[in-house]
């Protein structure tokens, strides 16, 4: 849809993923066996058709840059517009702007010399399918100021303890927004607003010393503001904590929350162009993910392996994730254990963690 | 444009009528192989490989997939800004208009499109065999041998050496004779339909030959026989390693199976040789909880709810609870349902094996391998069913 805008904000999202973040940001962890977490609303914003992103990132981007490209996948490679990755250089001395209100201020070209009309602006750390085309209908006949995505979540997990509630009335309008902990309106970090009055505001917060949008000139002015709520019914999971990142990994093993994720429409990430995964005499696979390029020939069970993992023959894996590339030698043994990328288990080592709270090796080792 | 050493020029025309049903809308390379390739991912990945950036494909039989599969070749990396991959099915031209007569016929007419390059040599591959090749390789061998041309051969055995073309060659290699299909052959060095060829000198015999009036306009009945007549240096280069035509249903369905052995001789999960491949972009597949998957390789979405043993299955397959496939393939999109047997079969894209279905089950080892299509659609990746039968 060429009403429609991009901005994907890093800045504000805290990298709590333990050893799985101390290298790259939140948005560029792997997921699901051969995606990022960044792929899902690349893809969204891909479905509903928008043609100029722009990310903002202040740390740790490198490897979230190698993934991205030049937004190939995304169908982001375009002559007018596609994707644009914004790290925080920026050299105006008369710059006053601070938060990740210094990201919009100084990247004012991106927002100037787009045709789009509206801004979708979202961040990574809710998963979903959703239709922004569709929510942006709705914020056209809502009338609306700003159009605040949600959705109704039946059994609030640790996760959801930090996210933003929203009250929403009969009409569909965003009555209060807070952070009660029971509350089911869980705020997707999502919102569509039209462009003028985005970067009106913008100026605003800047002008008052301000330095986080949302909070600042959304939150504060919600009585001013005419604020929609449009409710989101889909796949949906927040990552933002190693026990987040496990659970909502493992959970997709569930047909039901594989085939919402998958099945409505492709999730699109970078291309490997690995063979298909191959299953030896002596592979005992069951419940589980599993990925181009894997050669397995031992036992796999409640598990999810990503490309190229190889699981050689008397090796047990339960309940884990194994990371691109990883070897787990013979005899070896993991249980409750996430291995990032590269890892070499040795012949007959026995690694185990909690189901609460999995045990974590870092990139790049030999155990 | 700028100048090029070596044009490649892939013939994929061919429509490859042993295959059957498998080719009644495609063309032979673009039949399915491996889980996730098509045939023409062969040679055009070994020319990525190889270093040779530039590469024409010549189309005639239903190219629609071929063309579309190919695109502007990003996919092998050849969407370049000189060079690349371009498809050049035939064309109308002033004194009238044919289709491609033959192999030599077909490179004839392309004559405009390999002298833009302006070419030292021209490289020719075809559609129909699967095989990791470093062509840089044989360059390097033409070269030194001061070749005009260079026959890459792979050994067979004697009983073999009688369905292919046979090169005799004296102990350098040589060649000094061509036998097709030789009843009692002299040699086993059998051609592979990779021909390297000095480009001056391969134009010059191509303008001699299109007009002489018994000609088949073929490289292997017409072209090299008149330059051995002519006292050429004509080289074969001998090439080791993996290498097989897939021209049967019976070879295509052996190839498939070959790639399942632990140690397998084709592998295709060299990341110094990777073959590329159109990606369907699907997430990791899923096998569910007793499921059983064995001696099997499995592409990227698809579920398995039965038994897979000793089978392929290509991306998006679905197989339901209670079902046994074994040494079997199966292509993309084919949906398998509950308590359904298949075995020795190739199920071709989009198929759906209804509930309880028997296919090929109870039978020999060695019994024929079933080629399962829905003759009745004409649209390749039209949804077809598939009644219960039992055979």
């Amino acid at each position: 849809m060429k009403q429609l805008m991009g901005v994907i904000n890093l800045d504000h999202e805290l990298d709590l993923l333990n050893e799985l973040t101390y290298f790259r940001c939140g948005a560029a962890v792997p997921f699901a066996g051969r995606y990022r977490l960044i792929d899902f609303v690349m893809s969204n914003m891909m479905h509903a058709g928008v043609l100029d992103i722009a990310l903002f990132v202040r740390r740790k981007y490198r490897s979230l840059m190698d993934h991205l490209g030049e937004g190939r996948p995304w169908d982001l490679d375009r002559k007018r517009g596609g994707l644009f990755i914004l790290p925080p250089d920026w050299n105006d001395p008369s710059d006053v702007s601070t938060g990740e209100l210094q990201h919009i201020h100084n990247n004012q070209d991106f927002f100037e010399r787009g045709s789009a009309k509206y801004v979708v602006y979202s961040g990574s750390q809710h998963l979903s399918n959703v239709d922004f085309c569709d929510a942006y209908e709705h914020h056209l006949k809502q009338g609306a100021d700003v159009t605040l995505i949600y959705t109704k979540v039946d059994q609030l997990q640790p996760e959801h303890q930090s996210c933003t509630r929203l009250d929403v009335d009969g009409s569909g309008r965003v009555t209060d927004i807070h952070r009660e902990r029971d509350h089911p309106n869980v705020y997707m970090e999502m919102f569509i607003m039209e462009k003028e009055m985005f970067l009106t505001l913008v100026k605003q917060c800047i002008a008052h010393g301000e330095s986080h949008f949302f909070r600042d000139a959304i939150q504060k002015n919600r009585n001013k503001l005419n604020i929609a709520g449009y409710e989101y019914k889909g796949y949906h999971a927040v990552i933002n904590s190693l026990e987040s990142y496990y659970r909502n990994s493992l959970d997709l093993l569930q047909p039901e929350k594989y085939n919402s994720l998958f099945r409505e429409q492709p999730v699109h990430t970078k291309i490997k162009y690995e063979v298909p995964a191959k299953y030896l005499e002596t592979a005992d696979v069951s419940n589980s993910l599993v990925a181009n390029g894997c050669q397995i020939g031992g036992a796999v069970e409640n598990s999810i392996l990503f490309r190229g993992v190889q699981v050689k023959e008397g090796a047990r894996v339960h309940n884990s994730i194994i990371m691109q590339k990883c070897v787990i030698e013979e005899n070896a043994v993991l249980e409750n254990v996430i291995l990032d990328k590269d890892v070499v288990i040795s012949r007959g080592r026995q690694l185990q963690g909690d189901v609460r709270k999995p045990f974590v090796v870092a990139k790049d080792t030999a155990i | 444009m700028k100048r090029k050493e070596v044009v490649a020029m892939l013939l994929a025309g061919g429509q490859g009528k042993r295959l059957k049903g498998l080719t009644k809308t495609l063309a032979k390379p673009a039949v399915y192989f491996g889980g996730t390739y098509r045939i023409i991912d062969f040679p055009l990945s070994n020319c990525s490989n190889s270093g040779i950036d530039t590469v024409g494909v010549l189309t005639q039989y239903e190219p629609l997939v071929l063309h579309s599969y190919i695109g502007v070749g990003s996919d092998w990396d050849m969407d370049r800004r000189s060079g690349g991959v371009y498809v050049l099915p035939p064309y109308e031209r002033e004194d009238g208009t044919s289709w491609y007569r033959g192999t030599a016929d077909a490179i004839y007419r392309n004559l405009k499109f390999i002298e833009q390059y302006d070419p030292e040599h021209v490289l020719i591959l075809s559609g129909d065999h699967i095989y990791k090749m470093d062509y840089e390789r044989m360059l390097d061998y033409h070269k030194e041998k001061n070749a005009d041309c260079t026959i890459s051969v792979i050994d067979v055995t004697l009983a073999e050496a009688t369905r292919f073309g046979i090169l005799n060659t004296d102990d350098d290699l040589c060649i000094y004779e061509f036998e097709e299909k030789p009843a009692k052959p002299k040699s086993t060095l059998a051609s592979m339909g990779v021909y390297l060829f000095k480009w001056d000198i391969l134009k010059k015999y191509l303008l001699q030959n299109v007009d002489h009036p018994d000609t088949s306009h073929d490289f292997g009945k017409d072209i090299i026989p008149l330059m051995l007549a002519e006292e050429k240096t004509l080289y074969a280069y001998p090439f080791q390693g993996y290498w097989k035509d897939v021209g049967t249903i019976d070879s295509l369905w052996e190839a498939n199976m070959d790639l399942l052995s632990e140690y397998s001789e084709l592998n295709l999960n060299d990341p110094e040789w990777r073959i590329y491949t159109r990606n369907p972009n699907q997430p990791a597949e899923y096998i569910a909880p007793g499921a059983k998957v064995r001696n099997c390789m499995i592409n990227e979405g698809c579920s398995v709810y039965g038994e897979v043993n000793h089978s392929v299955l290509f991306y998006g397959v679905e197989v339901g609870e209670g079902s046994v496939v074994t040494d079997s393939v199966i292509m993309p999109q084919v949906k398998i349902g509950r308590n359904v047997r298949i075995h020795r079969a190739i199920i071709t894209e989009n198929m759906v094996i209804e509930d309880g279905a028997v296919i090929g089950a109870g039978r020999e080892d060695n019994s024929e391998i079933l080629l399962i299509t829905n003759d009745n659609e004409t649209a390749p990746s039209a949804n077809a069913s598939f009644p219960t039968p039992t055979i």
